[in-house]
């Protein structure tokens, strides 16, 4: 067994083991606490692949953005600390299935795929190292690519100064809305 | 290359040690895991160990700068072995969970600060080609762990099971999640002008530090890493005369001993950081290429020592700061933020991009000095027409607070319409 196995498997067990207490926990606040630790094995994960830049912005975004603000609603949302209910309600047999169901799919996708000229899935790629060290010069220059993404790099721009306008006009004091409206 | 002890023993000296092994035994498999072993080791214990120096520098150098002698007893004339007596009584204390607490997230949080502190050093260039990993996203890599370092706080602040704790917890969410806005887009001006986000070659393309193309992103670079550490005058999140100690109140020996370890560990990073991206790191008008004549590369145990001594006037003026500077209210704290800080960090941001790649378009062959001056004076430019902004901006809310005739009709302020007016101003 290589090191990168090692490590591939035991960010697997924190990723899976953090997954499942996220969902049978009773304890919300736990259960977000879990969350981060899941997300910290995917980004080990993505260390394995070699895909540094990606395992630094799972970090970034997963566990210092979404997971601190899951953990702030949970804090100020009243009585919602206390509560310990059970996750499970009756629709558990239909979860069950459904999350089965995805799971083979996507194995027998996984198992049936040329994985970029590696003979099984197991195998890694041949990937230059030129390739490697150069990953974040080649991602930035194919988003402003016409060729690459230039254009869905642009329309999530787009969709996120309207998400920051959407929030300002929320954010904004009532009261001079309200002013406004009564000189009118 | 045969294995030679006395070779082996200089290359300590000169810090090459690293290379000469990969050159003796560089055909193993054993050793490119066994180096980085050795140098997490070796860099955790070292960077662990400087706590004991830089808590007692800086309890010396604020004790000078209030008027008093400050550690005297314990260690002979100079106090030297008081934080090693500190921690020896926080180690013998005991460590209490408080009635209530959340044990899980009460006992991780001290470990995730530490380990978030410690974990930042793995890509800090010590010297020419001494480097725990060269990571080609190693600023990047900086962001993502510095922005981890919260989740500690938070865990510690609703662990506790403490009224003030969760405040301070808050307190810490509000003020790091904002000064990291300022403090990402002002690591992102040397990216730009070193066209590269690995903090090595960073390093190395100052031929002139950054802080001279830049002083204004470097300021503010400086406001928000005191901000990002919870220095004075930004210790709000642990404001000792508002809120006791914030989100570490209820915590205990070596349990508290874990939390200081980290802030100092954190500061003793960000000093590195500002002093590596904004002025040259190990760099010193090329000292530290250095070789003498048998070999021996001197130049490395010189930029090393530059680098220290770069750390520690930063770290002097962080200290500076805190004994000169009173807190901020956290309005304040959050308007100086979202007000200043943040568009005058994008716009810095926008115009040196700009700027660099009309340098680059228009006058390719121009010199580094030439492409420095283009850059200093857009800086100059921008911090007048700023400081012209809040002067207008000032005297207009001055003459609006006390009315045109200068103010000698003050009229009592009361606490209610102040709020309202905070709300209100833009």
């Amino acid at each position: 067994m290589t090191s990168e196995q090692v490590v591939f498997i035991l960010a697997g067990i924190l990723t899976i083991g953090a997954a499942l207490v996220v969902v049978t926990n009773r304890n919300l606040f736990h259960a977000a606490l879990a969350l981060m630790a899941s997300f910290l094995g995917v980004a080990g994960i993505y260390i394995t692949l070699d895909a540094g830049f990606l395992a630094a912005a799972q970090l970034l975004v997963y566990i210092g953005a979404i997971s601190i603000l899951i953990i702030f609603a949970i804090m100020v949302t009243r009585r919602m600390m206390q509560v310990s209910e059970t996750p499970f309600n009756s629709q558990r047999g239909l979860g069950l299935f459904v999350a089965v169901a995805s799971f083979l799919i996507v194995a027998y996708v996984i198992l049936r795929s040329q994985w970029f000229g590696a003979e099984r899935f197991s195998e890694k790629p041949p990937v230059e190292p030129a390739v490697l060290s150069n990953t974040v010069v080649m991602l930035g220059a194919s988003f402003v690519n016409p060729d690459a993404f230039a254009l869905p790099f642009i329309v999530i721009s787009v969709l996120l100064l309207a998400a920051l306008i959407g929030a300002i006009y929320i954010a904004w004091p009532r009261q001079r809305i309200g002013t406004a409206e009564d000189e009118a | 290359m045969e294995f030679n002890l006395i070779d082996f023993l200089l290359s300590f000296l000169d810090m090459t040690v690293l290379d000469y092994a990969n050159e003796v035994w560089g055909d193993q498999p054993w050793l490119s895991p066994l180096l980085s072993v050795i140098y997490i080791v070796v860099i955790a214990t070292v960077v662990l160990l400087l706590v004991f120096v830089v808590g007692w520098v800086e309890r010396k150098v604020l004790a000078r700068m209030q008027d008093r002698i400050g550690p005297n007893r314990v260690g002979g004339r100079y106090g030297l072995l008081q934080m090693v007596a500190d921690v020896v009584k926080m180690m013998t204390k005991e460590v209490i969970i408080p009635a209530g607490a959340d044990r899980w997230a009460y006992l991780a949080a001290p470990v995730v600060s530490l380990a978030t502190s410690v974990l930042l050093f793995a890509v800090l260039p010590l010297a020419p080609g001494v480097v725990g990993v060269n990571l080609p996203t190693g600023i990047f890599y900086v962001m993502a762990i510095s922005s981890v370092s919260i989740v500690g706080l938070l865990l510690a602040g609703w662990g506790s099971n403490n009224k003030y704790a969760l405040l301070g917890a808050f307190r810490a969410v509000s003020q790091l999640v904002s000064y990291e806005v300022p403090l990402m887009v002002s690591l992102l001006v040397p990216v730009i002008l070193a066209g590269t986000l690995s903090l090595v070659s960073i390093v190395e393309e100052q031929t002139i530090p950054y802080f001279f193309y830049v002083p204004l992103a470097g300021i503010i670079f400086f406001i928000s890493i005191l901000a990002e550490t919870g220095r004075s005058p930004f210790d709000l999140l642990e404001a000792e005369s508002e809120i006791i100690a914030g989100f570490h109140i209820e915590y205990s020996g070596m349990y508290f001993g874990l939390f200081m370890a980290a802030e100092y560990i954190a500061i003793m990073f960000m000093s590195a950081l500002f002093a590596s991206v904004y002025w040259g790191g190990y760099n010193l008008f090329g000292l530290e290429d250095l070789v003498l004549a048998n070999g021996f590369a001197i130049g490395r145990p010189l930029g090393f020592t530059f680098l220290i001594v770069k750390i520690a006037i930063v770290f002097f003026i962080f200290m500076w700061v805190r004994a000169t500077l009173p807190r901020f209210r956290i309005d304040q704290l959050l308007d100086f933020n979202w007000k200043l800080m943040v568009p005058l960090s994008l716009v810095l941001l926008f115009v040196v991009v700009l700027l660099d790649k009309a340098v680059n378009i228009y006058a390719p062959g121009i010199t580094e000095f030439g492409r420095m001056s283009i850059h200093l004076l857009s800086n100059v430019i921008i911090g007048i027409v700023v400081l012209e902004i809040m002067r207008r901006r000032a005297r207009r809310k001055r003459e609006a607070e006390e009315g045109s005739d200068g103010g000698w009709r003050m009229e009592p302020v009361l606490a209610e319409s102040d709020e309202t007016q905070l709300a209100h101003a833009d």
